[in-house]
């Protein structure tokens, strides 16, 4: 940690870490604390009385169903986003890595979509969607499908679900790509002279030495799909229709700037806390450890 | 090259290319919608080949912004973009300088401990705290104002530990022979490890402009003066508009000028992002 060569005690180390602690301490501890503590009051429609009442609110929401179906719709739009941006980034790293020619060529033309904002993204893909204009809609349409996602619930979430892994596939396909270059070619190639097809040195050799950074980007898309994806949802289908894409995020930012229930907000973002500190927690133990075999 | 297996290959050039095309076909339907009239992008199917109007939709976006919304030109939005994007990542990284440095270099009282202060905020995005930030924002009066945009963003704990990093890996020779020849902590500091960290730097900053240019709830929260929009914030008030009055072209036209910059970026630097990305994650 501490350098074994180092400057001895003086007021310098304080000047040089106060910039960065006061701003932590104003914008990053005070509000924390303030939420955990306004979880723990409830306030009337003017703000005239607050009242203390302990855990009612975290009571009230988690028998609260609309809280706990966008728990839910959460999940599932968590863990879907991060299958199918991981399964496509996969099939693409491991194509890539094959190829001898032209492959930085394929890189760049695969990592860009990375730098794109997510409400943009969302933008784009409301208009490739949109029920009168949509090019896809034409498409469908020919087809016999109905489309319209601004009626259809499932289908506003499979919409919001494929934005939000086609912006995510970028950054998949590089920690892929380099985790696949890493694995000694020696390996590969002995698996080769023993008869192994490149399918079976893939799933005997490739996948199993890739866990590590398998697992690393499982929990990095996980948090990317809870909260990096408020522009997408914002822009797309601004949590509707009737809720069926309002994920945890923006319950939060409804509820405490369009709902004006702070009391409920409050107590949402300590269980958004919770569950990122959980995660976080998760990732570091299996940093160190390293899943191996 | 293992073995030589010439269908394979042939399937893997064809697998990564349909790839791209797939990723890619989004912004193709962007540039093209950027390049017809307003009239042409109402008649459905719309086109998938580019027509003539690429320029003249981009001056109305830059100089009008969007008709009917009222909203101000898109070349302020960028300027606001910019303007913020600069401020978070260039101030993240003097901040994270400084406390890296510190940590590192110095022994003081409280050390361990301002490294945890600092530690866990690397778990709590912004997002999750978003109504208690905004009350401390507006206390300050800082509403409407660029430091309200990018100050609460800029306390975070990836670049600090990323240079924590880089000077642990630096070795302490160079500072017994900087001490030797005279040099104090801010001259060592100034003309040994900052330049030293020079690619570090780089490549950080890459990463956080792009996370700064992108930024989308926190502005939204903060800015009530259409002059402070940045472009995120416009599409979306754009999107809003595209109900009653659709113009998609310009509509199409301000997110393609909304990802240039970032895009730019990611190209033009793509080692410095790479290299920014795996060991800032990491």
């Amino acid at each position: 940690m501490l350098k074994q060569v180092h400057f001895n005690r003086s007021i310098l180390p304080f000047l040089l870490v106060a910039p960065q602690i006061a701003i932590t301490l104003v914008f990053f501890f005070w509000p924390a604390s303030q939420a955990l503590y306004q979880s723990f009051l409830v306030e009337d429609a003017f703000g005239l009385s607050t009242e203390f009442v302990w855990f009612d609110n975290f009571k009230e929401l988690l028998s609260d169903p609309q809280y706990l179906g966008s728990f839910q719709r959460t999940a599932e739009f968590s863990i879907l986003v991060a299958v199918i941006a991981m399964f496509a980034a996969l099939v693409l790293a491991a194509m890539a890595d094959r190829i001898v020619k032209g492959a930085m060529t394929y890189r760049t033309l695969l990592i860009w979509p990375y730098a794109i904002a997510p409400v943009i993204a969302g933008a784009l893909w409301v208009f490739m969607f949109d029920p009168t204009l949509g090019i896809f809609v034409y498409a469908l349409n020919a087809l016999g499908i109905d489309w319209n996602y601004k009626v259809s619930g499932s289908q506003a979430m499979t919409l919001v679900i494929l934005a939000a892994a086609w912006k995510q596939i970028a950054y998949n396909f590089l920690f892929f790509v380099a985790a696949m270059q890493s694995i000694p070619k020696s390996l590969i190639e002995a698996a080769a002279i023993d008869g192994a097809g490149p399918m079976r040195r893939f799933r005997s050799i490739i996948l199993p030495l890739i866990s590590p950074t398998s697992f690393f980007l499982l929990v990095v898309n996980v948090v990317y799909a809870f909260f990096d994806t408020f522009g997408i949802i914002d822009s797309m289908t601004q949590g509707g229709p009737a809720n069926s894409t309002q994920i945890l995020v923006y319950k939060v930012y409804y509820d405490g700037f369009v709902g004006l229930d702070l009391g409920s907000s409050a107590a949402q973002s300590v269980i958004l806390m919770a569950i990122v500190i959980g995660l976080t927690v998760v990732q570091f133990r299996y940093i160190e450890r390293k899943v191996d075999y | 090259m293992i073995e030589n297996r010439p269908i394979v290959t042939f399937l893997a050039h064809l697998t990564v290319i349909l790839g791209i095309l797939i990723v890619a076909f989004p912004i193709w339907i962007t540039f093209v919608a950027a390049s017809h009239d307003a009239i042409r992008m109402t008649q459905v199917p719309i086109p998938l080949w580019p027509g003539d109007q690429f320029l003249v939709n981009m001056k109305q976006a830059l100089t009008h912004g969007l008709g009917g919304a009222g909203g101000p030109p898109v070349w302020l939005m960028l300027m606001n973009s910019l303007i913020t994007a600069m401020m978070i990542a260039i101030g993240k990284i003097i901040i994270s300088l400084l406390s890296a440095y510190a940590i590192v270099y110095f022994k003081f009282p409280f050390r361990m401990g301002f490294f945890w202060m600092i530690f866990v905020t690397l778990m709590l995005p912004v997002e999750v705290r978003i109504l208690p930030t905004y009350k401390v924002v507006a206390d300050l009066s800082l509403l409407d104002s660029y430091w309200g945009m990018t100050l609460p963003l800029i306390a975070s704990a990836t670049a600090t530990f990323m240079f924590r990093q880089v000077f642990l890996t630096i070795p302490d020779e160079l500072l017994e022979a900087a001490r030797i020849d005279g040099a104090g902590p801010m001259r060592f500091f100034w003309d040994i490890l900052i330049p030293m960290s020079r690619t570090n730097i780089a490549a950080l900053f890459v990463i956080l402009f792009i996370y700064g240019w992108n930024q989308y709830l926190w502005p939204l929260l903060i800015t009530t003066d259409p002059h402070l929009y940045t472009v995120t914030i416009g599409i979306k008030q754009m999107l809003n508009s595209a109900e009653l009055t659709p113009e998609w072209n310009v509509i199409m036209m301000t997110a393609l000028l909304a990802m240039i910059p970032p895009v730019f970026v990611v190209l033009s630097m793509q080692k410095m992002f790479v290299k920014g990305l795996t060991e800032t994650d990491k």
